[in-house]
């Protein structure tokens, strides 16, 4: 067992997912990490979840009626696919942070979801049809108010945001990378796109779903000029435009690496302050035009570079409340099914700070340290102690069983090693295994080690793993992916 | 008299969801009104009229009683410019008092770091309630967020006292600082004992309360109870902050705005007879806000989003009455069929961090609006 490796995977399935099981990470480290990187790569391959099943049970569970109702449905489904389609999910959450779609205006859950849906299916590759996608997309366009985008009378709230935050960004090194001109031209060109039914009243069989639909009489089809090329655009147009600008290449890279590589600065400042590993994002930038625009081979070059890989990468980011919430549910092997527990669970997002589908507002959720506050950190704190700490929870069992398994004498240290190692590589620093250490001691009586044997014995080693997972749980270190 | 206060405290609840201003003061004596209010309309002879041509919703009478004592500053038609109708970025606008660009600092935020500078009191700022709003959050300044007194804290899972007393013990350690190992570490530290140290102090409140008022059992009656054990024990907390969800009344809309403006106004009416009990009435100013009013027409069983709306001002420190003008109701003057406002709400807060809390408005709500005389 190399624990280079697995400490490597294990950051690999943090960044790519939600955190590994120790068992899945037996299974990629046998496959090793490239080919582990393929097949994370390619989620479609791997087996789903037998959604029929779930439908008959549970009949309305895609039929949302409230924000949380829908809310839990996202946390379910990545919670379920985590072990097997972990980028799947993960790529689903990068999105919804860049399009930050939010329920508080679009009021029609199922709608919404279904735009997640098209992340998880279509997020990993040709970026110009994701944006197409995008810009048909009947949440996005009630979102953004594109159905008042009529010809004569342009609404520009699409044609910015689609500029803005989308694609190009304001700016970059220093300078612009639109005009207002260029907002308003975008704008035109997307007049006649609109839904075919906005009413969100509740019909006698639920929510009607809402359809793209082009007008093209409410088109503006006149010329245009975008980005100094002129034509009579239409919305696809000016798409093929934008993707072609290295601006764009740009903020989706520099996206890309602070979600996951590190942390960088709140986007709004992007176009003044550099990226933290320029080397990287030229990679990256590189690689989008090369691979026409494909997320899937940008994120192939991000997961085998050096950089990745290196040991400053590691721990750089501060978990978001979604990934607290998620990989800790994915180390607790439950919920296979739906149950009534679930929602109070799923809601641990929202105590965070992050209310998944219905972001502050387009510009998404800032990230970073900004998700810390004593009120979000003690909602992380307790919410991860009160969930490891239940022997109950497949996951924990198997973890605390792996752990007395390793020997019959284990000493403080080696529960703290064993521990970290099974929650998945968590790394603590030194000194604050020596105060977990002391604590242990302290717990064992002043024994330096328990013996496995009597029943007693047993229940003495279990609880003493249990409240180190506890308190791992509870760390600083913790609160880092 | 209220100028010689030392230690003012103020109270804002939040009505989460867009309160039917509307509904809440009427224009009983309007036309306009009922022909527009044709479903969620309350009859004139139901109302309770304050003068003005305006009336209280028959559910407020607590509140009304108060108001029939002086001590509630009705301020109309507040808003800001360009309404915006989405609840998010509209709350966010009214937290931020940043209408033109996404802010991340609260207003709040920055009353508790100009009244607390150095961070001494990590109880300055209460919200009661899960999750921080943004009207508090500013890096640097630590609040605490209560969702329940009695249970809250750090590790509430681990039982028996003795071994959480322990895990406390740890926690502590294992958040104090560890040279060289980055700024967010450090954040994360001092965020963590700041949680700590709240926690603590708050540990002792509810054993320190007593009250013969039996506050009304709602959402909003329980936090209010809440922020008068933790006022009253007077850990030198100054800015309290709670909400009442439910307001977003798009639909069947009579019931259920009745039944919140009930408990709102029994809630306030309880926690107002709380403080005389307490003797501490002088020194708590409560401010209700929303973040937008309704539409001025209804949709047949509720109203949707809409623009210009309604704070209050509330407590001995007040001055009550009518403030500002009822936005007109005639369609000429609507603004995309929604009440237009004629009272900038950054000089509502302007009001209340300078005459009320004694700090300089500007920084606080982002430049010089005009105030009212409310307090």
């Amino acid at each position: 067992m190399a624990g280079t490796d697995r400490a490597l995977m294990a950051h690999l399935l943090r960044r790519s997912g939600f955190g590994a099981t120790f068992q899945e990470l037996d299974r990629y480290c046998e496959l090793g990490y490239e080919a582990a990187v393929e097949e994370i790569l390619h989620p479609e391959q791997q087996p789903g979840i037998e959604e029929d099943v779930l439908e008959r049970y549970f009949v309305d569970w895609k039929e949302s009626r409230n924000i949380e109702a829908a809310m839990t449905e996202f946390v379910y489904r990545m919670n379920v696919y985590a072990g097997s389609r972990p980028l799947q999910e993960k790529i689903a959450l990068f999105w919804h942070g860049v399009f930050a779609t939010g329920l508080a205006k679009v009021l029609h859950e199922k709608t919404l979801l279904n735009q997640i849906d098209m992340f998880r299916e279509d997020g990993l590759n040709n970026f110009r049809d994701l944006l197409l996608g995008l810009a048909k997309d009947p949440a996005m366009i009630f979102w953004l108010d594109n159905n008042f985008n009529h010809k004569g009378a342009p609404n520009e709230n699409w044609g910015r945001e689609l500029l803005e935050l989308f694609s190009m960004g304001v700016g970059m090194d220093g300078k612009e990378n639109y005009t207002e001109e260029d907002v308003k031209e975008a704008a035109r060109a997307f007049t006649g796109w609109t839904i075919d039914d906005d009413n969100v009243t509740s019909l006698p069989f639920g929510k009607i779903p809402w359809l793209f639909r082009y007008v093209p009489e409410d088109h503006d089809d006149d010329e245009k000029t975008f980005q100094g090329e002129t034509g009579n655009f239409n919305g696809e147009d000016i798409i093929d435009i934008i993707v072609k600008q290295p601006a764009t290449a740009r903020f989706i890279s520099r996206h890309l690496y602070n979600f996951f590589v590190a942390d960088e600065p709140q986007v709004p400042s992007w176009q003044h302050t550099p990226p933290g590993n320029l080397e990287l994002i030229k990679i990256l930038e590189d690689e989008y035009f090369s691979s026409n625009y494909n997320i899937r081979s940008m994120l192939r070059v991000l997961f085998n570079s050096d950089h990745f890989k290196s040991q400053e990468a590691r721990f750089a980011k501060v978990k978001s409340p979604a990934e607290v919430v998620v990989g800790t549910l994915h180390l607790l092997g439950d919920f296979k099914f739906p149950k009534r527990t679930i929602f109070e669970t799923a809601l641990g997002c929202r105590y965070m700070g992050q209310d998944l589908l219905n972001p502050p507002s387009v510009e998404g959720w800032h990230t970073g340290e900004e998700w810390i506050d004593s009120g979000s950190l003690v909602e992380r704190v307790n919410f991860v102690a009160d969930q490891v700490g239940n022997i109950n929870q497949p996951g924990v069992r198997a973890m605390v069983d792996a752990l007395l398994s390793l020997a019959t004498e284990l000493d403080p240290l080696s529960i703290i090693d064993g521990c970290l190692e099974l929650m998945g590589h968590v790394q603590l620093h030194e000194k604050n295994k020596e105060h977990l250490a002391a604590q242990i001691r302290t717990m064992l009586d002043q024994h330096s080690a328990f013996v496995a044997g009597s029943p007693e014995d047993i229940e003495s080693a279990e609880k003493t793993i249990l409240h180190t997972m506890k308190m791992i749980g509870s760390t600083r270190e913790y609160q880092f992916a | 008299m209220t100028s010689i206060n030392k230690d003012p405290i103020l109270v804002v609840v939040q009505l989460t969801g867009g309160n039917d201003y509307m509904n809440t003061v009427i224009p009983y004596e309007n036309p306009l009104y009922y022909d527009n209010r044709t479903t969620v309309g309350i009859a004139q002879e139901d109302v309770l009229p304050i003068g003005q041509g305006l009336a209280f919703n028959p559910a407020l009478s607590g509140i009304k009683n108060l108001y029939d004592q002086g001590k509630v500053a009705l301020i109309n038609g507040i808003g800001y410019p360009t309404p915006n109708r989405s609840h998010f970025r509209s709350m966010d606008i009214w937290h931020t008092c940043e209408p033109e660009k996404v802010g991340d600092e609260g207003w709040l935020g920055r009353a508790i770091r100009d009244l607390d500078p150095k961070a001494e009191n990590v109880l300055t700022g209460v919200n009661f309630g899960r999750g921080l709003p943004r009207a508090m959050a500013l890096t640097g300044v630590p609040v605490a967020s209560v969702a329940v007194l009695e249970t809250y804290g750090v590790l509430t899972g681990i039982t028996p006292e003795s071994e959480r007393t322990q895990a406390l013990d740890l926690f502590s350690r294992m958040y104090s600082p560890i040279a060289g190992t980055g700024h967010v570490m450090d954040y994360l530290g001092s965020t963590g004992l700041d949680a700590l140290k709240g926690a603590d102090i708050l540990k002792t409140v509810p054993d320190l309360y007593q009250s013969s008022v039996e506050y009304n059992d709602s959402v909003i009656g329980r936090n209010l109870k809440g922020i008068a054990k933790v006022l009253t024990a007077k850990l030198g907390t100054r800015i309290f902050y709670t909400q009442q969800p439910g307001y977003d009344t798009h639909a069947n809309q009579a019931p259920t705005h009745k039944a919140l403006l009930e408990s709102l106004s029994l809630a306030i009416n309880d926690f107002y007879e709380d403080l005389r009990e307490h003797n501490t009435s002088e020194n708590v100013l409560i401010y209700l806000f929303t973040e937008f009013g309704r539409r001025v027409r209804d949709n047949g069983s509720g109203t949707d989003h809409g623009a210009g709306g309604l704070a209050m001002a509330i407590g001995d420190p007040v001055k009550g009455g009518i403030y500002s003008e009822y936005p007109s109701l005639a369609v000429g003057d609507l603004e995309e069929g929604d009440l237009k406002h004629n009272f900038d709400f950054r000089g509502a807060y302007g009001t209340v961090a300078e005459k009320w809390l004694g700090l300089d408005a500007t920084t606080i709500v982002g430049g010089k609006f005009e105030q009212l005389d409310f307090v």
